[in-house]
């Protein structure tokens, strides 16, 4: 039975950086981009990662949009597409991305292509959720989102080893919502936890007996390995103030509780106490108890405070003390560091320097490692 | 670049042969037992049965019948499908593949050897203990060790019998249960943490400096009253030497704590620097690995662990010791963590290993030393010209025995990564090299090491098979990445490995998922009569 | 480089000081300790080790290993009675011949292409065994029957969730310790305690009272072995089962798969999983260093998912009506879960797996059959012939496979001294075990397999008459 490809390009994405603008998002960018010589990167891009699938053409069924949405990248690269929805040629925007996603979902496909940035990421993420695979062609400028392979060639050998069924795994990724004017104006990354979308995880699969490599699996077991310990461990006259994240999500999952996956919630007693907290809440909360903080790095760069759990203010740091704060990680993601520090950037510098240094990370029932924190 | 050789035009036999459950046929016979005599059979006649009625077996087991002379070609093809380290040129790093001389795989065949009981008489072995007793003796002179023991069968079970020897240590004095950490690097051997998180440690787990090094900051942190000892390879499986060693030492005892050496990676440094100097308790050495037994298809190995005095008492037992006129098995050690494994370990690899350093002597060991690390220096030049490869880590610095490379830049170029080369090789006749163990830290890694067999010409081939598979990706990615072409099989779907429908660890149950295999079988073969 | 002399090998190719100074050119150094410059200077050995001096050609070597090893009396030069857990049978110059070849001798991991015959034949083990045992599911072995059973104990242990075992008192000493060492932990809370079950002292088999007095629903396995290390046939291997299966234990036993052509395999009398040995199946003694254990179970995931072992399965390759092998749920194995697995695994015992592979498919039902006789046949008539001695006695004599205790009290000599005699008619007598089971008096386990004929037997009953009368 022939596996169904989604396909949906984001015909406008990357081209403000060509011309040294940040990010592509809005009309009036767009119009000085086209105006400064720049040209869309995405359809290339994408062709080249549709031409590595032509060695399972025939296995497959392309799904996509009409023009450059899709439909063209598609037959320049040999395919014959189904094609579904219609656009204004020319004068695509966001909505549209979301809803070709979305129909595209209903279809059933089994696996999501899109091309485009940050902006496209968050826009797949709006449309479906983490409730299908995806997997990005990065086409955009600065791409943080972890969602997207390294470049087109990988991006068609991801998706050929997925269809293929000889990498069936998939884990989730962060989308960060990076402020992008913020960034435009002021020149500072400033990001927020979006969501999370479901990646095909690259499993290599080798069958030395000397040597292998495995995630996937292996993640989803560590992770509540880890949540294991954390729950073992946990005291009854403290409050544990636990930040966003799926590792940290797996906390929630073994105590049986409700757990904001964006957000931050807080525990007494195995029980809860509050979800989806604000600074001014979690103080409130905190008055008078003696209280723990359980973290795990957010986004592809390792930052364990300022990125995505802002609520967990400099304020609410000192309160608690560095020696109360406990980070977790799955050894994937400390792997997936490639030996860089763990970063923070509460907004605070005396609070940031009180939690630079080395720090005991754990990553298992039994299991922990050492990081540099920055 | 040097002129490369021109690869060989390699291709493996191809004797699709069946499974050897479906081989033969009724009746034909492989080999005879000896009758027992007629006077025996007579009195076991005599009425009695010796086997309680509802223990017998009642339906033969379905064992093939098959003649000598088909089975011993079957095996022979099978043979013929595998490339063992003598019939190519092996590189596997960490796994020392070096040359196991012919006169000592004779000597272990001699029946001096093999047809000796663990249990006999010492009066009647003190030909295999006194060798066991010298290569004790030299591997201390080697290590700097007081005593070793080569019970455990693999590099594995030295680090386990090290970790039951921390928990052993700790406990006599009265620190046992709040010394429950141990140390390693992510770069040092897997066992070392698995087998120390088998004798209940919790494992704390260093990760290298961005430069690839053991950080020693990160050590301090992990320092704690909770630790118990520190379990590392040195020089990691990345071929770097950690300069700071005594200094992580020296740091592990200050906190209580007690220091292991995995020696797996032993090669580089014979007769260079030893374990006791940088401040270790505790080393092992693969006996398979540098001491040349051979690695038979993935075992029978033998360690060498070897400790300081003050941990000599809890070596597992026996040990043997010298009274100046005989040798003897001292069994009586009350201090001893007990045993690894039944008896007194591989000892066929012991007596090779001896034989092997009596053929070497001092001289010879520092030079298999110096030649490993030569011509692994020599091999980074070859492959530091074959388009696509990077040296990680430790820029400007020489390896030791082996190297960890990646092919990084290569599959961000083509697509094609280190698992579709390592099978492109075997298309060329060379073992499919060494990776990394896991995790890949290193992106798309392999680790080649060309211990002191591999002459000139060999690494000229390698590199050359190397270079060869690398223009193919280049120019040709498809080709590598449905490799192999020139092997027994094709690429091996890996996803029916996993699937509880699909796996079959016995061709029973292959057919059983099949629908081929009749459970209530209707024995085709005679029942199983009593006696 | 200093003023050395040029050292030459035949195993070192490369020392040739030509071709070392063209690799050095190469490599861009003039001297080799460049290379060795990360090692500290204080760290660097100083001077040259101290080992003999080394027999460079090869025909000096052999003759000084061989004269020590001359020393050495063996099992073929004199008549071996000696068994417990390393047995005498006979080893087929087939299997001899198939590892003695290069590829299988030589091979290491590689891949599943590149030694695909070690895997297949690996595989056919697995089979094999797997005909013998009656399973679906048998491991890659691994080092021995009692690491085997050690981590049997540990997979109980993990899925049951509970941390006590039961076995008899009889099982093997040597096992016992293995398993020991393995059931200790750093913390006393996760230890796996042992606890042993009395057994009846006429026919050695399990005290199933003392059993039912101590299983619980704290119990995580009862662990017996068949044939037992005493040499008898446990025959109440159903009644054992349902004990343990009542209070949600698992069923472990452990064999000798020499027996198994004409004993019930455990499938039948209820076991979960199964352990043991392969030594007997085509591997000389090498004086204990011929090991390697199994383990098997039903094709049920939730045993596949606790193996600690490697496990080889067949699987679809690419090219339609083609098979090869792989390795199936990698990831449990301590090279991926690093500390997370179950338990470790490391080299363990190839070349005696292709072994005994071939052993299994020379002998074939037929010979497993007859072997199985013929031991029992041989082994009877020697308890009939001791048993003739003046103040011998043979214990749990009804049920003995190819072992049997042999008891010495009623001849004020003790075992030590009787065997110590015996050697002077060049006999090796059994396993000294007085030490290990004291109830059992002044005994020694002996064993008679395929290889002891009629004139063995009696040479060694006439023997013992002879040094028990002096």
């Amino acid at each position: 039975m022939k596996k169904k490809l989604g396909l949906v390009v984001n015909p406008i994405a990357g081209m403000g950086g060509r011309v040294a603008l940040k990010g592509s998002d809005g009309k009036e960018t767009i119009r000085k981009a086209i105006e400064l010589g720049s040209t869309p990167v995405s359809p290339k891009r994408t062709a080249e990662a549709l031409k590595r699938l032509m060695r399972i053409k025939g296995d497959i069924e392309l799904i996509t949009y009409p023009y450059d949405m899709g439909e063209e990248e598609a037959k320049e690269s040999g395919f014959n597409p189904t094609v579904i929805g219609s656009i204004t040629k020319g004068e695509t925007t966001s909505s549209d991305t979301c809803r070709a996603a979305k129909e595209l979902a209903v279809l059933n496909t089994d696996l999501l292509l899109f091309a485009g940035g940050d902006g496209t990421a968050r826009d797949i993420y709006e449309a479906v959720g983490n409730t299908i695979p995806v997997l990005g062609i990065p086409a955009g400028v600065k791409i943080h989102s972890a969602a997207y392979a390294i470049n087109p060639l990988m991006a068609g050998e991801l998706t050929v080893m997925y269809l293929r069924g000889s990498n069936t795994s998939v884990h989730e990724v962060e989308v960060m919502d990076i402020d992008e004017e913020v960034l435009r104006e002021e020149d500072r990354v400033s990001a927020k936890l979006y969501g999370y979308l479901k990646i095909p995880c690259d499993r290599k699969m080798t069958q030395s007996p000397k040597e292998a490599s495995c995630r996937g699996e292996q993640e989803v077991a560590m992770m509540q390995a880890i949540a294991e310990r954390v729950v073992d461990a946990m005291e009854e006259d403290w409050l544990y103030i636990i930040g966003p994240g799926t590792t940290t999500r797996a906390i929630m999952e073994r105590l049986g509780l409700q757990k904001t996956l964006l957000g931050v919630d807080v525990v007494e007693r195995k029980k809860i106490v509050a979800n989806d907290v604000n600074e001014a809440q979690l103080i409130r909360i905190m008055d008078g108890k003696k209280a723990k903080v359980i973290v795990t790095p957010i986004g592809g760069q390792g930052y364990i405070f300022g990125r995505g759990n802002q609520q967990i203010s400099p304020e609410i740091i000192r309160r608690v003390g560095p020696e109360n704060i406990l980070v977790i990680a799955t050894p994937s993601k400390i792997y997936s560091l490639m030996l860089k520090p763990l970063l923070v950037d509460t907004g605070d510098e005396e609070v940031d320097q009180r939690l630079r240094g080395y720090r005991k990370v754990v990553t298992g029932y039994r299991e922990e490692t050492v990081c540099k924190v920055l | 670049m040097k002129r490369l050789p021109p690869v060989r035009e390699y291709h493996s036999p191809v004797w699709s042969e069946p499974i050897i459950t479906e081989m033969g046929r009724k009746g034909e016979r492989g080999i005879l037992i000896p009758k027992a005599e007629k006077e025996i059979r007579a009195s076991a006649r005599k009425g009695k049965s010796y086997i309680p009625e509802k223990m017998r077996r009642k339906q033969a087991p379905q064992l093939p019948e098959i003649g000598q002379p088909q089975i011993l070609r079957h095996f022979l093809h099978l043979s013929q499908m595998c490339l063992g380290m003598e019939t190519n040129i092996d590189a596997e790093g960490t796994a020392t593949m070096k040359y196991s001389p012919k006169i000592d795989e004779a000597l272990a065949r001699s029946s001096k050897m093999t047809e000796i009981h663990p249990c006999q008489d010492e009066d009647t072995v003190q030909g295999i203990l006194e060798i066991t007793y010298k290569l004790d003796l030299f591997l201390r002179e080697i290590s700097g060790m007081d005593q070793f023991t080569f019970q455990p069968p693999g590099g594995a079970m030295a680090t386990f019998a090290n970790a039951c020897i921390l928990r052993t240590h700790h406990a006599a004095r009265g620190e046992g249960p709040q010394r429950d950490e141990v140390i390693t690097t992510i770069f040092s051997h897997p066992c070392n943490a698995a087998t120390a998180a088998t004798a209940g440690f919790r494992v704390i787990t260093l990760m290298p400096d961005p430069t690839g090094y053991p950080d020693f900051e990160a050590l301090k942190a992990a320092l704690s009253p909770r630790t118990a000892g520190l379990m590392i390879t040195n020089p990691e499986d990345t071929g770097i030497y950690n300069p700071r060693i005594r200094e992580f030492t020296r740091a592990v005892h200050e906190a209580g704590g007690l220091c292991f050496y995995d020696q797996a990676n032993a090669n580089g440094i014979l007769g260079i620097t030893r374990a006791r100097e940088a401040g270790f308790d505790a080393c092992h050495f693969n006996l398979h690995k540098t001491f040349s037994s051979p690695h038979g298809s993935f075992g029978p190995g033998c360690a060498a662990y070897g400790v300081r005095k003050e941990l000599a008492n809890y070596l597992p037992r026996p040990v043997v010791t010298y009274d100046g006129k005989k040798y003897h098995l001292d069994d009586d050690r009350p201090e001893s963590i007990g045993k690894l494994r039944e008896f007194h370990g591989n000892i066929p690899a012991v007596l090779r290993a001896y034989s092997w350093i009596m053929s070497m002597g001092a001289e010879g060991l520092l030079e298999v030393a110096r030649t490993s690390v030569i011509n692994n220096n020599y091999l980074t030049k070859m492959l530091e010209e074959v388009p696509g490869t990077v040296r990680y880590y430790a820029p400007g610095e020489y390896r030791l025995e082996q190297t960890r490379w990646s092919w990084e830049k290569l599959t961000k170029d083509t697509g094609v990564g280190t698992l579709d080369i390592q099978r492109r090789m075997v298309d060329y006749g060379l073992q499919s090299f060494f990776m990394s163990h896991h995790p890949w830290i290193v992106p798309e890694p392999f680790t080649p090491e060309f211990c002191e067999s591999y002459s000139v010409d060999d690494m000229d081939y390698w590199a050359a098979v190397l270079k060869q598979i690398s223009d193919e990706a280049y120019s040709n990615p498809e080709l590598v990445k449905s490799s192999p072409h020139r092997a027994p099989i094709h690429l091996v779907k890996y996803e029916g490995l996993d699937d509880p429908s699909k796996w079959a660890m016995t061709w029973r149950a292959f057919l059983k998922k099949r629908g081929e295999f009749s459970s209530d079988h209707e024995p085709k073969r005679d029942s199983v009569s009593e006696r | 480089m200093s003023k050395e002399k040029p050292f030459f090998h035949p195993y070192i190719p490369n020392a040739v000081p030509e071709i070392r100074a063209e690799m050095l050119k190469r490599i861009g150094v003039t001297d080799v300790e460049e290379l060795y410059r990360a090692i500290p200077k204080d760290l660097r050995f100083k001077g040259k080790l101290k080992l003999p001096k080394p027999y460079s050609s090869e025909y000096e070597l052999k003759r000084h290993v061989l004269n020590i090893l001359s020393k050495n009396k063996t099992c073929e030069e004199n008549l071996n009675f000696l068994g417990g857990g390393c047995w005498q049978h006979y080893v087929p110059a087939v299997c001899d011949e198939i590892i003695g070849r290069s590829e299988f001798l030589t091979a290491y991991g590689g891949t599943a292409y590149s030694t695909f015959g070690r895997m297949q034949a690996q595989f056919e083990f697995q089979s094999l065994m797997g005909e013998l045992v009656g399973m679906d599911v048998v491991s890659m072995p691994g080092y021995s029957w009692g690491t085997s059973a050690a981590n049997a104990v540990r997979m109980a242990s993990r899925m049951t969730g509970r941390r006590e075992i039961l076995m008899p008192k009889t099982v093997s000493p040597e096992r016992l310790a293995t398993i020991r060492t393995f059931c200790k932990s750093v913390r006393e809370e996760i230890d796996i305690a042992i606890q042993l079950v009395e057994y009846d002292t006429e026919t050695g088999l399990l005290d199933l009272k003392d059993l039912e007095r101590k299983i619980s629903s704290k119990i995580a396995a009862v662990y017996f072995e068949n044939p037992s290390y005493l040499g008898f046939i446990e025959s109440q291997g159903s009644k054992i089962s349902q004990i343990a299966h009542r209070e949600g234990a698992e069923s472990i036993v452990g064999v000798d798969p020499i027996s198994l052509g004409v004993l019930a395999p455990p499938g039948d009398y209820g076991a979960d999983i199964i352990v043991g040995t392969a030594q007997p199946l085509g591997i000389h003694m090498n004086y204990g260093g011929g090991m390697l254990g199994f383990i098997a179970s039903r094709d049920e995931e939730k045993y596949v998912a606790e193996y600690p072992s490697w496990l080889i399965s067949l699987v679809e390759t690419v090219k339609e009506g083609e098979y090869g092998f792989g390795f199936s749920r990698f990831e449990r194995t301590s090279y991926i879960g690093r500390d997370k697995a179950k338990d470790f695994l490391g080299t363990v015992a190839g070349l005696w797996t292709i072994a005994a592979a071939v052993y299994m498919a020379l002998m074939g039902p037929r010979g497993f059959r007859e072997i199985g006789e013929v031991i029992i046949q041989k082994s009877h008539y020697a308890i009939d012939s001791l048993s003739k001695c003046k103040g011998v006695k043979v214990f749990f004599r009804s049920n003995a496979f190819k072992e049997f205790v042999v008891n010495f009290d009623g001849t004020g000599k003790k075992v030590k001294v009787i065997n110590k005699a015996l050697l002077k008619y060049g006999i090796f007598g059994g396993n000294d075990i007085s030490k290990d089971f004291p109830e059992l008096g002044n005994s020694a386990l002996y064993c008679v397999t395929e290889v002891h004929r009629k004139e063995d037997i009696d040479k060694l009953a006439q023997a013992l008459k002879e040094v028990i009368s002096k």
